[in-house]
């Protein structure tokens, strides 16, 4: 029933989604939808897919992409339905699940395909030019006349114009975008060279002269164009995987109609008043309350509480918990209710507006690069015209050459050669890095701080006791326990797996387990269940109780175990200088005792989402840069107020779409792992500025003074972009050699 | 000399040629998916395959 193993690290149940919602008519007249399927590893996966569902009656196209991991489907909708292809995908061995079709349209990558687009034209403008340009420069030294330099200069500005106009368009337009707004980008220096280089190298050719650089446009574009597309494709992979997990999570809900008929709603078309089935395992999908039945419900993505709750008939309960042993039904609360989910949206819009006003390194370089080149430009011109009182044309070319040396191309590869590295990196070991400017934030971070459930522990609880009971006891409970989903139970049943249930068990929700033996009946649950009703407890955690036959009881205790790593892992944040805190909205003692466990001195406990975004707040005030790392519902209005944030793969997903990264697995030392990738890139997005400002620093004066030809141009400006791109590639061994040493 | 009047024209129409195939390639989707480009060279008979 459930798609468990997901292979890119599933969220822990997603029940069997009910495909035909998703289900959308083409203008064709077919109906099409689009999978996320499990477990596509190999071309064997892929041909089985598609010959075997292509080959059933009504299918036009069954296509599998491995990259995303998605199969589209298409069909006549006569002839077969949704139902019966999921059916046939599934007997296939592949289990599946439905993806809405607006998050699926196949021109999401319209901006990539654009620049790619972009690219092409510029690769082949540079190239041709450059053959045409190397002829010049080898004519200067031998015997080629002015007429066929002019024939030369003619046929590039031929390919170039087109072209520059075509590869242009990005940095035209977002430098357009950033003068609307009032702020100097790095794209505005690039557009102002290379429409002015361009045009003044036709002048320059129509006048027969010999200094025209249309190789320099045009291979500067091709250069920052490279860089732009590796940014954008390493960041649109890591959303693509990002975005799966959500629709992981996405899920339709079982709409009980007035006759009683069930029919499949998706999740964002529930309108309050309506009635809805939850069954065991699933998430309830909307806050309502409980009409009929008694289940418990595991509410630790939402207020990070890890002991089960029991309700029952006229309770509130929130969407997002899970339902765990029995089937409820509930009644959608009306909109406008204060309703836990709406309080935590509107909490993340007002926390998440702080974030949109970090402005890039880069772009905080060009607010005062930008002025000076452009001034050091119009000065060098005006000091030609009336100090050394040449042409105005002459004048020009010298200030041209001078925007042309400075164009940033060296800092406009700096940072996103360094991005794309890392992200390779940072993907490699299940991080998803989805904000573009995440590791610059990463990188200051100074203070961690952590939430408890399901982020520093597992959001698993395990039996804390296990020493002080006898091995036939937890045979017995185990025998019994497996019978239920409850999740104590299932704690215990992983413990010894290969005990056999007892064949007659009973679940009484809400209280506990009995079974008939030969000896009489035994009997696991609360202490109430056990008639054991006035034991003190002493113990803070959720516990169980086994009665024997024999009137005899044993107490199980469980706790919330901790990642394995989270300990080591605080260690060395701590070594790294950072300070680490833990909020969570658990109990005191749980809270605590985790604390302790983790090596945390700082921790409060019972917070609210606005507590957790108070403190934030306070840190903030002092100075602070919070990493914040967290998974429930209630931390995503921190994640989205925190100076950068992280959230596990197992998540909620609005906590998961909130978060600057996203990483996958048990193992916590991926945010250290993500600190590391973060400051070393950083380190290295400082090396390649500098280098630049250096060559800007030797080329300017040439420049300057007039001595500055095409030849010179063309290499200054590709060795200082090979240089940083080189220089960018080291964060490859960098990792290795650390890796190296573990 | 004049043989560049020959041969530039040459040049650049075979750079145009590659410059469009790759033009269409992109629109055609050839780039959507180059994971499972790399595997589908490996499909060989026809008809359906087992379960697995």
């Amino acid at each position: 029933m459930t798609v468990n193993a997901l292979d890119i690290g599933a969220a822990e149940t997603a029940p069997d989604i009910d495909p035909a919602p998703f289900v959308s008519r083409d203008p064709d007249g077919r109906d099409s939808l689009v999978l996320l399927v499990d477990g596509i590893h190999c071309a064997g996966c892929v041909q089985r897919i598609e010959k075997n569902l292509s080959a059933l009656p009504g299918v036009h196209q069954a296509r599998v992409n491995v990259t995303t991991k998605r199969l589209r489907l298409s069909w006549e909708p006569s002839a077969t339905d949704a139902h019966a292809l999921v059916g046939a995908l599934t007997r296939l061995g592949y289990e599946s699940v439905p993806f809405a079709a607006e998050t699926a349209s196949p021109d999401q990558d319209r901006e990539g395909r654009r620049l790619l687009r972009c690219l092409a034209v510029a690769g082949f403008a540079a190239m041709n030019v450059m053959l045409l340009s190397v002829g010049i420069w080898a004519g200067a030294f031998s015997d080629m006349d002015a007429a066929t330099r002019g024939l030369f200069h003619w046929v590039s500005a031929l390919i170039v114009m087109p072209a520059v106009a075509c590869a242009i368009r990005p940095f035209a337009a977002s430098a357009l975008a950033g003068l609307k707004a009032g702020e100097m980008r790095m794209d505005l220096p690039i557009t102002v060279a290379v429409l002015l280089t361009t045009a003044m190298s036709l002048f320059e050719t129509v006048r027969g002269g010999p200094h025209a650089y249309f190789d320099a446009s045009a291979s500067l574009l091709f250069f920052l164009l490279i860089g732009r597309y590796l940014d954008r494709q390493a960041r649109a992979k890591a959303c693509a995987v990002a975005e799966n997990l959500l629709v992981l999570q996405g899920a339709t809900a079982t709409v009980l109609d007035l006759d009683g008929a069930q029919h499949a709603v998706r999740v964002a078309e529930l309108q309050p008043g309506m009635t809805v089935l939850v069954p065991v395992g699933a998430r309830l999908p909307a806050d309502g309350t409980v009409l009929r039945g008694h289940s418990d419900l595991d509410a630790s993505l939402l207020t990070g509480e890890t002991a089960p709750q029991a309700v029952g008939p006229k309770d509130q309960v929130f969407a997002g918990t899970l339902n765990r042993t029995a089937p409820l039904v509930l009644r959608v609360a009306a909109a406008g209710q204060r309703t836990l989910l709406a309080e935590i949206v509107r909490l993340m819009d007002a926390a998440g507006q702080g974030r949109a006003r970090y402005v890039r390194l880069a772009d905080r370089i060009a607010r005062v690069y930008s002025p000076v080149v452009h001034l050091a430009a119009l000065a060098t011109f005006l000091g030609w015209i009336f100090l050394v009182g040449a042409p105005w044309q002459q004048s020009l070319m010298v200030a041209v050459a001078v925007l042309i040396i400075t164009c940033p191309c060296a800092l406009g590869l700096a940072v996103p050669v360094v991005q794309v590295v890392a992200s390779g990196r940072l993907l490699k070991r299940g991080v998803l890095l989805k904000a573009a400017d995440g590791l610059e934030r990463l990188a200051a971070a100074d203070t961690v701080v952590f939430d408890k459930t399901g982020t520093l522990s597992l959001g698993r609880l395990k039996l804390a006791n296990l020493d002080k009971i006898a091995d036939t006891d937890l045979a017995a409970a185990v025998s019994l326990a497996a019978a239920s989903r409850h999740p104590l139970c299932q704690a215990l049943t992983r413990l010894r797996p290969k005990i056999a249930m007892l064949s007659d068990v009973r679940e009484h929700p809400g209280l506990g387990l009995a079974a008939e033996t030969a000896d009489g009946e035994l009997r696991l649950g609360s202490a109430a269940w056990c008639g054991l009703a006035d034991v003190p407890s002493g113990h803070d955690g959720p516990e169980l109780w086994l009665r024997h036959a024999h009137g005899g009881a044993v107490r199980f205790v469980f706790e919330d175990s901790l990642r394995l790593d989270a300990a080591a892992t605080i260690a060395a944040l701590k070594a790294r200088g950072l300070t680490v805190e833990l909020l969570s909205g658990d109990r005191p003692a749980v809270v605590e005792a985790a604390a302790r466990a983790a090596g945390i001195s700082h921790w409060r406990a019972s917070c609210a989402p606005a507590d957790k975004i108070a403190r934030l707040q306070e840190l903030a005030s002092q100075g602070r840069k919070v990493l914040m790392v967290g998974d429930g519902l209630n931390d995503a209005p921190a994640l989205a107020s925190a100076y950068v944030s992280m959230s596990p793969a197992s998540g909620a997903d609005i906590s998961q779409a909130a978060a600057d990264y996203v990483f996958q697995g048990e193992r916590l030392d991926a945010v250290r792992e993500a600190l590391d990738v973060a400051r070393q890139s950083q380190r290295l997005v400082v090396q390649n500025i500098a280098a630049a400002f250096v060559y800007n620093a030797l080329a300017v004066p040439l420049a300057v003074i007039g001595v500055v030809t095409p030849l010179v141009a063309a290499i200054a400006m590709s060795s200082s972009s090979i240089g940083v791109i080189l220089n960018s590639l080291r964060l490859y061994r960098l990792g290795a050699d650390r890796e190296t040493r573990r | 000399m004049s043989m560049l009047l020959y041969l530039i024209p040459v040049a650049l129409f075979l750079g145009l040629i590659g410059l469009g195939a790759f033009l269409w390639a992109l629109r055609a989707n050839q780039f959507e998916d180059l994971d499972g480009a790399a595997q589908r060279i490996l499909f060989d008979d026809d008809g359906p395959q087992p379960p697995r």
